[in-house]
């Protein structure tokens, strides 16, 4: 029997039991389309991720006060324990460095903001003007102490803010009164919207000076750092720790965190995630092989008279075990087929739900879904089809 | 041209030997028409099983055409049932989700003939079996008759030197197995050898050589004088 008949025959006998063929087709279908719309979401997630760091700024370093136990471990990790404050001194130290090209000191505070008869309460970033540029916001008008000293009260809005405060757009040279003291409004950000669950539409930023009197303090929150060279960025790294280390009288007591190495870490867990999330939907898969096989074997019972005559016009029994392995690999073929197409479909849903997450599945998981719902079709079939072969014609043929 | 020697063929049922085929001897020659008659259980269907190598006997030998075949492989014993055999049942044995002229080709397919050649020979055997507008129903839309005249185009579909029919009237009224027998007839005229197994006198007469079989032996062995 050529192996063109071999598997129009079996096609034809997917087609002739089409109910049963249709809920096998749909069990591996579910499998495979589970895999690929679950790889989507959670690449999906990592890419959102990813993008998401990248757009605060790259050739990015991080100082935080306090020493992190691994190395490219979690911010949030090294949080509470600041046995030594970050000053001032420190950042215009790591500022002299050849392999920086700017920085940016960093405290964070919250505070009441008061103009034109209202009164909200707003984040208040202090910073210099290096941290527009290292955070890669934009100025949608004015300017950010290029002009002024350091020392002089000028304060930049949040787009929001802005908009809230002066709705006819009229921010810039307006007087504003921030937790007790005046400041010149300067400039207005551009709307970005969210980035990592920090939204640069509702803060003010205003000179690192002015900050932390206001919060009344002398340390730093953080130290942002830009190296020159994306390609030397682990030389900074080393060069900065040198630098804090000498000026705090050798003690290893803050920690610099590179943007590749946050990155690394997220795409590491994200991608387990992914992987861990795409082999629980690949089990459903083997679950639609017991179910192929289970079917197949109730098939070789149903056919045992049609196998037995088979055998006496002259099938061999390589002629039976193909005929079967055919017909479930049609099954498995177009159970992975839909599958796949359901899975795009519902990736596409997600996209168009979702248009922040780039739910697309990757292609190893897509070949991935098909490659194991034909093993697990093949495989299954192995039993039955050698079962059918093994078949005695006589006793087939008299079967009831 | 069959020959067996000493075939024996024994099934265990339980603890119980049965001897379905008690050395037999038998030779049959190209082109003859047999019958084989005999009581229930007597062993015609297990001889008829045998000489179409369906069955293996447990011992003795058996020779088609000169050549012993007791100890080929499946797979050429496979390649003789195609080619050289075709079986005619009681029960038809049509596959229920093929055509008529699906049913016929599938011999052909086995042995792996062009679709263009077999298109052909299908059509040719549908007139031979007056057949032609059935060719696209499916068995349960057929007839006894029809059913019956479709498994023997199959049998004969890749003109096979012998065709051994078990009782292929026993599922037919008088009338029409009268007219399916003749169809077998005319093939053994045409120089096939034909082997019936029946339990119908009348019908087991019209052989020119009668066999009657009890407890797995060949009892009686007459050849009609009128021929
Ligand atoms: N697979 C089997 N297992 C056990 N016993 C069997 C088997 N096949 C046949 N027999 C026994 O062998 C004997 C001969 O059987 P066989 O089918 O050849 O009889 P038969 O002459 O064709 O009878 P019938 O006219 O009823 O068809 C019977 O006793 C039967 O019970
Ligand atoms: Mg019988």
């Amino acid at each position: 029997m050529t192996l063109t008949d071999t598997l129009h025959t079996s096609f034809g006998t997917v087609l002739s039991y089409r109910i049963r063929s249709l809920l096998i087709i749909l069990a591996i279908a579910l499998g495979v389309a589970a895999v690929v719309i679950l790889t989507a979401l959670g690449d999906g997630a990592r890419n959102y991720v990813i993008q998401q760091f990248s757009s605060i700024g790259t050739n990015l370093l991080v100082v935080l006060p306090g020493r992190a136990e691994t190395a490219g471990s979690f911010p949030g990790a090294v949080l509470g324990q600041t046995p030594r404050d970050l000053t001032l001194k420190d950042a215009q130290l790591l500022g002299r460095l050849p392999q920086v090209r700017r920085y940016a000191p960093l405290n964070v505070g919250a505070a009441e903001l008061s103009a034109a008869n209202r009164l909200r309460e707003v984040t208040v970033l202090g910073s210099n003007a290096n941290l527009i540029p290292i955070r890669h916001m934009q100025l949608a008008q004015g300017s950010f102490l290029t002009h002024g000293s350091a020392y002089s009260a000028q304060i930049v809005l949040g787009a929001k803010i802005a908009a809230e405060f002066f709705p006819h757009g009229q921010a810039i040279g307006q007087r504003v009164r921030l937790g007790g003291n005046r400041f010149l409004v300067s400039g207005v950000l551009k709307a970005q919207g969210e980035t990592m669950g920090f939204n640069t539409d509702e803060i003010v930023i205003i000179p690192i000076d002015y900050a932390q009197s206001l919060f009344n303090t002398t340390s730093l929150f953080r130290i942002l750092v830009e190296a020159k060279n994306h390609s030397e960025i682990n030389a900074t790294k080393q060069a900065m720790q040198t630098s804090l280390r000498q000026s705090h009288d050798g003690e290893n007591d803050t920690t610099v965190i590179t943007q590749d190495a946050i990155l690394d870490t997220f795409d590491r867990i994200l991608r387990a995630m992914t992987l861990a999330v795409a082999s629980i939907a690949a089990i459903s898969l083997l679950v639609a092989g017991i179910l192929v096989m289970n079917v197949m074997l109730i098939a070789v019972n149903q056919r045992t008279a049609e196998i037995g005559l088979l055998k006496a016009i002259g099938a061999t029994s390589g002629d039976i075990r193909r005929l079967f392995f055919a017909e479930a690999l049609w099954l498995s073929f177009a159970g992975a087929l839909l599958g796949f197409l359901l899975g795009q479909a519902g990736s596409f849903l997600l996209r168009v739900a979702y248009p922040q997450l780039p739910a697309w599945a990757p292609v190893w998981a897509s070949l991935a879904g098909i490659l194991i719902a034909l093993t697990a079709g093949i495989l299954a079939s192995i039993l039955p089809a050698g079962k059918a072969a093994r078949l005695d014609a006589v006793q087939a043929l008299n079967k009831r | 041209m069959i020959r067996l020697t000493g075939i024996t063929r024994t099934f265990q049922m339980g603890d119980q030997a049965v001897h379905a085929l008690d050395a037999v001897d038998l030779s049959i020659e190209s082109g003859e028409y047999v019958s084989i008659m005999g009581p229930s259980g007597s062993g015609k269907s297990t001889l008829l099983n045998i000489i179409g190598l369906l069955d293996r006997p447990d011992s003795g030998d058996y020779a088609l055409d000169y050549r012993p075949i007791t100890d080929l492989s499946e797979t050429e014993q496979a390649q003789i049932r195609r080619e050289k055999i075709g079986f005619v049942f009681q029960s038809f044995h049509l596959i229920p989700r093929l055509t008529a002229a699906e049913n016929i080709a599938l011999p052909l397919v086995l042995s792996g003939i062009p679709p263009n050649q077999r298109r052909h020979r299908v059509n040719t055997a549908l007139q031979d079996f007056e057949l032609t507008h059935r060719a696209n129903h499916r068995p349960s839309e057929l007839s006894g008759g029809q059913r019956q005249r479709v498994a023997i185009a199959r049998a004969t579909i890749m003109q096979p030197g012998i065709i051994l029919a078990d009782e292929p009237t026993g599922n037919l009224d008088h009338q029409i197995g009268a007219e399916v027998m003749m169809l077998l007839e005319n093939l053994q005229d045409r120089g096939t050898t034909l082997i019936v197994v029946t339990h119908d006198r009348e019908l087991g007469a019209r052989a020119h050589r009668q066999i009657g079989m009890r407890d797995g032996k060949v009892l009686t062995d007459r050849r009609n004088d009128t021929d």
